[in-house]
C-alpha cells in the first residue's frame, strides 16, 4: 500500500513538473523577466541614488526580497492553476476514482508548486548575479525560508483551487491578499527604518518574516530571530496543512 | 462449493443532494462476478449517480456498497483498485499525450512507468490508438476519445469495469468493434457495468438487467428472462399491393408511410406465423416483415410507463 502512495506521489510530481516546463514561456520566462526589470529599475537606475541600507548596497539589499517573492507567486499560481484546471476539465476524477490517498494528492501537488518555486527562485538568483556580486551568507537558512515558504503558498494555493468555481476565483487572492502582503513585507524597504506604527502593524504580515528569514540567509542581517521566522511560518504551514486535508477529505466542491 | 462474493453489493443505498432531490431510493442489487450487466434508465433516473456512489465521485447518503467483497466505507482504497471506469463525459487533460494519459493513470493505481508502457501497448493497439500515442488528447476524434477512456479504465487490469453510455456519439462501425471488444474482455473474466441509452446495446451485450426510474430499482432480471416478459411486439409489414379494407379491419393493421406498408401489434402468445396464415391468398402477398424496434426497447417503455 506505502509502495502504491509513493509510485502515485512520484506520478502526480511527474505530471506537474512536466507541465510547467512544457508551457515554461508561461511558467519559468515571465517571472525572471518581471525580476530582471525590479533589478534594473529598482537596484540599477534608482538604487544608484539610494545610499547603502544596513552596509549593502541597494541592489544587494532587495536581491533576497525579490527572490522571495518570484518564489511566493510562482509556487501559489502552479498550484492554483493546475489544480483549478484539473477540477475545470474534471480530469481530477482521473485522482479521485484511484486509490490514490487524499495525503498522497495533497502531497504530490504541494511538491510540484515547490518545485517551481525553487526553480523559478535560483533562476532569479542566476539573474541577480549579472547586476550584483552577492554572497550567499547562510546557504542553509536560505533553503529552509525557501522551501517553508514555497511550501505554505502551495498549500494556500491548494485551498483557494478547492473553493475556486470560475477562473476568476483563482486571481482574487493573488490580487487583493498575495501581491499587497508581499509588496508590504519589506522587499524594497528595511522594517526597521518604518516609523514606530507601520513597524508594528507589519509584524502582522507574515511575508514580513520570511523576506527578512531569506535576508538574513543572503546578507546576514535581520530584524527579527530567525527562529521566530521559522516558528511562524511552520505554524502557518501546519495550520493550512491540516486545513487542505479537511477540505479534500470532505470533498469541497470535488466530489457531489 | 464456497459461494463467489459478488463483484458489488449494493444495499439500501440512497442519494439525497443538497438541492433535497432524491436521486436513489433504497436502491438495494447484486452485480455476480463474470455478469455483463446493464443497468438502464432514463436521463435523470439515477444511473451515473449510482455510478459515482461506487467510484467516490458521489458521496452516499445511506446503504452500504461492497466491491469484491470489501466494504467502501471501511478501505475505499481497496476496493477502489478493483474498479475501472469509463465515464459519460470526457475527463482528460487535453493537452497531454494519449500515452501520457494512460501511463499517469497507471501510475495511480501505483504501476511504475516502465511496466505502465510494456501494459499500454497492447491495450491502445487493440484500439486503435497506438499510432496517435504521441499526440494530444484535443487532436482526436470523438470516437478514439472514447477509445481512450477505455484503454485508460483498463491499464490497472480492473476486476470491474463500468462504463457510463461509452458509445454516446460513436459511429456505427466503432460501436459493433467496441461491444466486440468487450465481449471479449467479458469472456476472459471481467465483470461490466454498462449503462447505455441504446436498448439494442444492453440486449446484444448483457445477460442481466437493471433498469432505474425515479431512482428507485424497478426491475432487475436475466436478459432472456426480462425479454419473456414482453407481452406484445410491433411489426411492420410490406405488403406486393394495398390490402383489402376488409383484411385491414381483420388483421387490426395501421398504415404507415405508403399504401402498401403497415403496423401490427402482435401479443406474445401469437406467432407471425399464425398472422400470416390468416391472409387468404387471394388478398395481398407479404413481402416483408420485421419487427419495429427492438424488443428491449419496447419492454422497457412498457415497464417504465406501467411503474
Amino acid at each position: 500500500m506505502l509502495s502504491q502512495q509513493l509510485i502515485s506521489y512520484k506520478t502526480i510530481v511527474t505530471k506537474e513538473i512536466k507541465r510547467y516546463i512544457r508551457i515554461w514561456t508561461q511558467t519559468l520566462l515571465p517571472p525572471v523577466i518581471n525580476q530582471t526589470l525590479y533589478f534594473l529599475i529598482f537596484g540599477s537606475f534608482i538604487g544608484s541614488q539610494i545610499g547603502d541600507l544596513d552596509g549593502f548596497t541597494y541592489m544587494e539589499f532587495i536581491v533576497p526580497g525579490l527572490i522571495m517573492m518570484s518564489i511566493i507567486n510562482s509556487s501559489f499560481q502552479n498550484v492554483v492553476g493546475s489544480f483549478y484546471i484539473a477540477k475545470f476539465q474534471n480530469s481530477i476524477e482521473e485522482l479521485l476514482v484511484s486509490p490514490t490517498s487524499n495525503l498522497t494528492i495533497i502531497a504530490g501537488y504541494i511538491t510540484g508548486g515547490v518545485t517551481r518555486g525553487l526553480l523559478v527562485g535560483f533562476l532569479v538568483f542566476l539573474v541577480s548575479l549579472f547586476f550584483t556580486d552577492i554572497s550567499v551568507y547562510s546557504p542553509i537558512t536560505v533553503i529552509i525560508f525557501s522551501t517553508l515558504t514555497s511550501c505554505l503558498f502551495s498549500m494556500l494555493a491548494l485551498i483557494n483551487a478547492i473553493f475556486a468555481k470560475n477562473f476568476d476565483h483563482t486571481s482574487i487572492v493573488t490580487t487583493f491578499v498575495l501581491t499587497p502582503l508581499t509588496y508590504l513585507g519589506g522587499v524594497f524597504y528595511s522594517i526597521d527604518r518604518l516609523p514606530q506604527i507601520w513597524q508594528t502593524i507589519s509584524q502582522f504580515n507574515p511575508i514580513v518574516y520570511m523576506i527578512d528569514g531569506i535576508r538574513f540567509g543572503f546578507l546576514g542581517i535581520n530584524t527579527y530571530s530567525v527562529y521566530l521566522s521559522i516558528s511562524i511560518i511552520t505554524l502557518l504551514l501546519v495550520f493550512t496543512t491540516v486545513l487542505a486535508y479537511y477540505f479534500i477529505k470532505k470533498s469541497h466542491g470535488l466530489r457531489s | 462449493m464456497a459461494k463467489k462474493t459478488a463483484a458489488i453489493s449494493i444495499k439500501n443505498l440512497d442519494k439525497t443532494y443538497l438541492t433535497g432531490t432524491k436521486a436513489l431510493q433504497n436502491v438495494s442489487l447484486d452485480i455476480k462476478q463474470g455478469d455483463f450487466f446493464g443497468l438502464l434508465g432514463s436521463n435523470g433516473a439515477g444511473k451515473t449517480t449510482m455510478i459515482g456512489c461506487i467510484t467516490s465521485l458521489v458521496q452516499k447518503t445511506g446503504g452500504k456498497i461492497q466491491v469484491h467483497g470489501i466494504d467502501i466505507d471501511k478501505d475505499f482504497g481497496k476496493a477502489k483498485s478493483f474498479i475501472g471506469v469509463v465515464p459519460q463525459e470526457f475527463n482528460f487533460h487535453i493537452f497531454e499525450t494519449v500515452l501520457n494519459i494512460v501511463c499517469y493513470q497507471a501510475g495511480f493505481y501505483g504501476i511504475e512507468r516502465d511496466e505502465a508502457e510494456k501494459r499500454a501497448e497492447p491495450i491502445l493497439k487493440r484500439l486503435n490508438l497506438w499510432q496517435k500515442k504521441d499526440e494530444q488528447a484535443r487532436n482526436l476524434s470523438g470516437g478514439m476519445k472514447r477509445r481512450l477512456m477505455i484503454a485508460r479504465a483498463l491499464i490497472h487490469k480492473p476486476k470491474l469495469l463500468i462504463l457510463d453510455e461509452p458509445t454516446a456519439g460513436v459511429d456505427v462501425e466503432l460501436r459493433v468493434d467496441m461491444w466486440e471488444y468487450l465481449k471479449k474482455l467479458n469472456k476472459e473474466g471481467l465483470t461490466i457495468l454498462l449503462t447505455t441509452h441504446y436498448l439494442e446495446e444492453a440486449e446484444q451485450l448483457t445477460n442481466q438487467i437493471a433498469i432505474l426510474q425515479n431512482g428507485k430499482l424497478i426491475e432487475n432480471k436475466p436478459t432472456k428472462e426480462l425479454l419473456t416478459t414482453l407481452n406484445e411486439e410491433t411489426y411492420v409489414i410490406n405488403f406486393s399491393k394495398k390490402p383489402s379494407k376488409k383484411l385491414i379491419q381483420k388483421l387490426n393493421l395501421t398504415q404507415v408511410d405508403d399504401e402498401t406498408t403497415f403496423e401490427v401489434t402482435l401479443k406474445q402468445k401469437d406467432t407471425i406465423s399464425s398472422f400470416i396464415s390468416k391472409i387468404p391468398s387471394s388478398d395481398a402477398e407479404v413481402l416483408d416483415i420485421r419487427p419495429k424496434g427492438n424488443r428491449l426497447e419496447q419492454l422497457y417503455l412498457q415497464l417504465t410507463s406501467k411503474k
